[in-house]
């Protein structure tokens, strides 16, 4: 601007200065059109600028750690499913790890191959919702549309394998509830050569778009050392440079045998937080490629007779295996005491499940550290300074997940 | 690398360990609660533990065993890459614990969730309420006496719109700055 506004008012009377100065309250949400997921931001405004942002939180809250109080060990794997319902596979399976962590038991070679595999797989879900959906609400329609292609594509090989497309619970305590299907690595092959596509088409669309730069660079910016305070992780963390994956700092599955980069950004902003993403559906991509080339033939669940059912023939044709199985489907698997904090790498960050056992079939306790709940409690930091529309990108990036968030 | 937190904790201070255990790779300290801010802050700013991130507040009811809550703090450093575990132990008639929203821009705002789920207060933190549940809520939920099939009070709408200047002064004028706020 060539003269500053200001120095204009000076030879005006000051009756009138004070006229603007009370900020301005606005209720944002529950029920927002352009913020997935219903959260309510009480925002303070001057003008077009927050100054202060209060978050409220809890309007999808379902009681899941009470719940899963009062279901056995298996019971709980629907209700993770139904935690980050983007990408539930992977809660399946960080779950799963936690029990089997708690029970002190290894599982097969290849059910870690399919873990690892079918985790990328989700990762790839949640990674496309979260560019398309960020995409559509800046008003791009068409990068929202060929992400969501690519999420059909990837949710039609989870149906495949689990028989579902968004409630899979397809994990289980020291195994899987199913091998591969025939053809999947065919079925993959054509997927794959899609989502490259895919990529390439919101590469174009997106990457160097004018609007779609102006909307995401610089806004939404949080520093590294701030990002570690308020407990930030996933791509949230990665875009302020911070390399932290839980893949890669504590290997879990087979994440110690595969190549792949971890993605980091610089600026911390929007577009940074964007790019990785974008570029970890590369990574996640790879990851599955090895995967199917080296994963080898063989038994997907552990023979530790304390979480197996019996075989059907064993628990028709003997009075041991039938007795096996009916305490294992109505006591529960028999935990042994104690407690254990495990974590993985979900699609929004660390996915942390702290579960104590009194050796019962039914959890004592079930705590789950759900990168979403934790990163709204810093996510004022993220608001305030910017413009009122500035929120809109960084709720998408930040990726918000309610069912995640409000436990 | 293993047991080093632990050492660390107990060189420092030793009158305030009651318990410590690795069981299942994850190392455990269970303190006193009265220095829990100046053993985490230790623990923060020592050049060899770093611990500058705090993945997870929570707690346990062990009802009926006393001392009945059991607060968990899982501290990480993202320098050297480890965990430690702490625990404190809180009896039910006076279970309060000090905050750490100080130290780490999350814990107030997971203190706040812990208040929320077990009715364990956080002395010192600037505004505990409830995050997930609402105000109106009567109880604990995840306490071990709140029956699960447990029903709440309706709630009452309010008798009128509140105008803006009064949503002004619950909103702005007189509510404390959130609990994750001060840093």
């Amino acid at each position: 601007m060539a003269h500053n506004i200001t120095d204009s008012f000076d030879s005006y009377d000051p009756i009138d200065q004070d006229i603007n100065n009370e900020p301005m309250i606005l209720q944002m949400g529950p029920s927002h059109p352009a913020t997935h997921g219903t959260v309510r931001f009480t925002l303070t405004l001057e003008g077009e600028k927050v100054l202060k942002c209060e978050t409220e939180v809890g309007y999808l809250h379902r009681g899941f750690e009470k719940e899963c109080e009062a279901a056995t060990w298996t019971q709980v794997f629907p209700y993770t499913d139904r935690l980050n319902y983007v990408s539930p596979l992977l809660n399946n399976f960080g779950y799963a790890l936690a029990v089997e962590k708690l029970l002190g038991i290894e599982v097969p070679d290849r059910c870690n191959w399919i873990r690892t595999l079918m985790g990328e797989i989700s990762r790839l879900s949640d990674h496309l919702t979260s560019i398309g959906a960020g995409a559509l609400e800046l008003n791009a329609m068409t990068a929202f549309l060929y992400a969501i292609e690519g999420r059909e594509l990837v949710w039609d090989l989870i149906e495949q394998v689990t028989g579902a497309r968004l409630t899979v619970s397809y994990g289980r305590v020291g195994g899987l509830k199913d091998d591969l299907p025939e053809g999947f690595a065919e079925n993959w092959k054509y997927v794959r050569a899609r989502l490259i596509e895919i990529h390439a088409y919101t590469n174009k669309l997106l990457t160097r778009n004018r609007v779609f730069v102006d909307r995401m660079a610089g806004t939404g910016v949080i520093s590294p050392e701030m990002a570690i305070s308020y407990g930030y992780t996933g791509p949230m963390l990665r875009s302020t440079g911070v390399d932290y994956d839980v893949r890669k700092d504590h290997p879990y599955f087979k994440y110690g045998e595969v190549d792949f980069d971890v993605p980091v950004g610089s600026s911390g902003d929007n577009f940074d937080r964007y790019l990785v993403r974008m570029e970890e559906l590369v990574q996640s991509i790879r990851i599955i490629d090895q995967c199917l080339e080296r994963m080898k033939p063989g038994p997907i669940n552990t023979d530790d007779p304390r979480v197996m059912l019996p075989n059907k023939e064993r628990v028709y044709n003997s009075i041991e295996g039938m007795i096996a199985h009916f305490k294992i489907v109505f006591e529960g698997l028999q935990v042994p005491p104690g407690e254990v904090y495990s974590y993985t790498e979900a699609g929004n960050g660390e996915l942390g499940f702290y579960i104590v056992s009194n050796g019962t079939g039914k959890p004592w306790k079930i705590h789950v550290r759900s990168p979403s709940l934790i990163m709204m409690g810093g996510v004022h930091k993220l608001f305030e300074g910017g413009l009122l529309s500035d929120i809109i990108p960084t709720f998408d990036t930040v990726n918000m997940i309610g069912g995640e968030c409000d436990k | 690398m293993a047991k080093k937190l632990i050492d660390f904790v107990q060189k420092k201070f030793a009158s305030e360990v009651l318990h410590t255990h690795s069981r299942l790779g994850n190392d455990t300290v269970t303190v006193k609660r009265d220095k829990l801010v100046e053993i985490v802050r230790e623990l923060r700013d020592d050049p060899s533990t770093q611990m500058d991130y705090l993945r997870t507040i929570t707690a346990v009811d062990y009802l009926p065993r006393q001392p009945r809550f059991e607060l968990v703090y899982v501290l990480y450093s993202m320098k050297h890459k480890h965990m430690l575990i702490l625990r404190v132990m809180l009896e039910d008639s006076d279970a309060v614990a000090p905050s750490l929203h100080t130290l780490y821009g999350t814990a107030g705002w997971q203190e706040r969730e812990v208040w929320d789920m077990y009715g364990i207060r956080f002395s010192g933190h600037p505004d505990l309420r409830r995050v997930l549940l609402y105000e109106e809520f009567e109880g604990h939920p995840l306490r071990k006496d709140y029956l699960k099939q447990a029903s709440q009070p309706r709630v009452e709408l309010l008798a009128r719109e509140r105008d803006s200047v009064e949503e002004f002064n619950i909103y702005v004028n007189d509510r404390p700055s959130s609990g994750s706020r001060d840093q």
